[in-house]
């Protein structure tokens, strides 16, 4: 058993210490090599503008929710329904907007990444690459790097909006609420700080789910079962590592008081 | 030229390569021969750059290659062609812009210039008019010529071909072995075949090797081959179950 643990243990920092040189390798090649531009706009594409309609869906009906549950709960303390917009904003802005934007692109984009690449794997493809002088992480991991470092921040801050757009109505249409109040529980207490907060935290989760699902593709090994395995502990491992990431980069921001 | 020296390779416990020793000489077509999983394809990997031996050394015209690094291996790899045992064709893209991969990549050449070859390269295994295709829409025996158009559209030295005839009918199979064999003359290149078909590699082959226990156990003409005293060489080309090698029927 010991032996097992051991041999998981050192599997793990092997994938830890290959995916983080890959997350090297990336970078380096973006920073010193000229890019496809048109491959990088076709991922943006891919990446960012495909994911609006479930993202727009996710923030709006959490947004809504909020609303809802935060006009329960303060009714219940304060006997009528205050600080909605407040609540909305702040959970959105810094936490829920980032948070569940990544979890969804981990779903859609991260999962989509490590199924196309481990594919690539498994078929030769990416040894193909190599032979007809093409670096595969020029070619197949920087444009992914960049399009979802770029468009997740974006994601974000629309959903953010969205979100927020959702508490609205709730607020004004269904809670009746004055939308001037709405507005200024929003602007009175939020300070552009909390959006970096948030805008931060999106960008280390774009990190992860582009590090994790190209690293998944490229080490995929084992036909069509194992491109199903690699995509599976994409989301699995995306997932939690953006929800355990997400507790340390809070505690960490806000410790340099940023947010 | 490339010189293979004392290979060895192993994934895990199990070793592939004990101990490879290989010379090719240019323009030859070599074939190397062996049974499923004995570490062909494991060995021309290893030449091209994509595996990484423990010990040993390739030479290629005189260069180390397994020592290089990324940059300096990739200038060495524009002197290969290299036909996958699936093809490899980039699915994303048509066939047109298969074959142009590498001369995008690797020439300096105009736009114009590269559609010109990319023909050129397909009317050269037979076929014409399929550029704007996807892979998804050939046949088995199509994306194999469509990988060897690929394959040799940016005029390689060395061209490597990995289970040519596996997986498509036997007439097809003999087109095949007919286009190695005509881009062999045509082009006036060195030729690596790797394959278990052992028709295919008498009808190709100047000469052909045996890979058997991770070790080069003998090499010869095709002539030398069938006249060979070598137990192990003889069981395998007459494919008989009965010999020196041992072939197990039930996995445990």
């Amino acid at each position: 058993m010991i032996t097992t643990l051991g041999k998981k243990f050192i599997k793990t920092s092997d994938d830890i210490g290959n995916a983080f040189t890959m997350l090297v390798k990336t970078v380096h090649s973006y920073i010193s090599e000229k890019q496809d531009r048109k491959n990088i706009i076709n991922q943006m594409i891919q990446i960012g503008v495909m994911s609006v309609p479930v993202t727009a869906l996710t923030s709006v009906f959490t947004g809504m929710v909020l609303a809802l549950q935060t006009a329960y709960s303060t009714k219940n303390i304060f006997n009528e329904p205050i600080y909605i917009g407040s609540v909305v904003g702040f959970s959105m802005v810094k936490e829920l907007g980032p948070v569940l934007t990544a979890v969804v692109v981990a779903g859609r984009v991260g999962a989509a990444i490590a199924a196309e690449l481990g594919t690539m794997k498994v078929t030769e493809q990416i040894d193909a690459l190599y032979t007809l002088g093409t670096n595969p992480i020029k070619y197949l991991a920087v444009p992914r790097f960049i399009s979802i470092v770029v468009m997740l921040p974006i994601l974000t801050v629309f959903a953010d909006i969205i979100g927020i757009i959702g508490g609205f109505f709730v607020s004004v249409y269904k809670l009746g609420i004055a939308a001037t109040v709405y507005k200024n529980d929003i602007l009175d207490y939020m300070r552009v700080e909390d959006l970096f907060h948030g805008l931060i935290k999106s960008i280390f989760f774009a990190l992860i789910i582009v590090t994790v699902a190209c690293y998944k593709g490229f080490t995929c090994e084992g036909g069509a079962e194992g491109v199903g395995r690699s995509t599976t502990q994409t989301v699995v491992i995306s997932m939690v590592m953006i929800l355990v990431s997400d507790y340390f980069l809070t505690a960490l921001l806000v410790l340099f008081g940023i947010g | 030229m490339i010189k293979i020296v004392d290979l060895h390779k192993s994934f895990g416990d199990n070793s592939v390569l004990t101990g490879v020793n290989l010379d090719i000489k240019d323009r030859e077509t070599i074939t190397i021969i062996g049974g499923s999983g004995c570490g062909k394809s494991v060995l021309i990997k290893h030449i091209v750059g994509l595996l990484k031996p423990e010990s040993g050394n390739i030479f290629v015209d005189e260069t180390e290659i397994t020592g290089l690094n990324e940059k300096s291996l990739s200038e060495v790899q524009k002197n290969f062609g290299f036909l996958f045992q699936g093809a490899a064709l980039f699915d994303s893209l048509t066939v047109g812009d298969n074959v142009a991969f590498g001369l995008r990549n690797l020439k300096d050449l105009t736009e114009k210039e590269i559609l010109e070859k990319v023909e050129k390269c397909l009317l050269m295994v037979g076929l014409e008019g399929i550029t704007n295709l996807k892979p998804s829409e050939l046949s088995g025996g199509m994306k194999k010529r469509v990988a060897l158009a690929r394959a040799i559209a940016t005029d390689p030295k060395y061209i490597f071909y990995d289970e040519p005839t596996t997986g498509i009918d036997p007439i097809m199979a003999d087109v095949i072995n007919d286009l190695i064999i005509h881009l062999q003359k045509s082009l006036n290149i060195t030729s690596i075949v790797v394959t278990h078909d052992i028709a295919s590699a008498y009808k190709i082959s100047n000469r052909i090797a045996m890979l058997y226990d991770g070790k080069i156990i003998g090499t010869g003409t095709p002539d030398e081959i069938k006249k060979t005293e070598n137990q192990y060489i003889k069981q395998f080309t007459t494919g008989s179950s009965v010999g020196p090698i041992k072939m197990k029927v039930r996995e445990r």
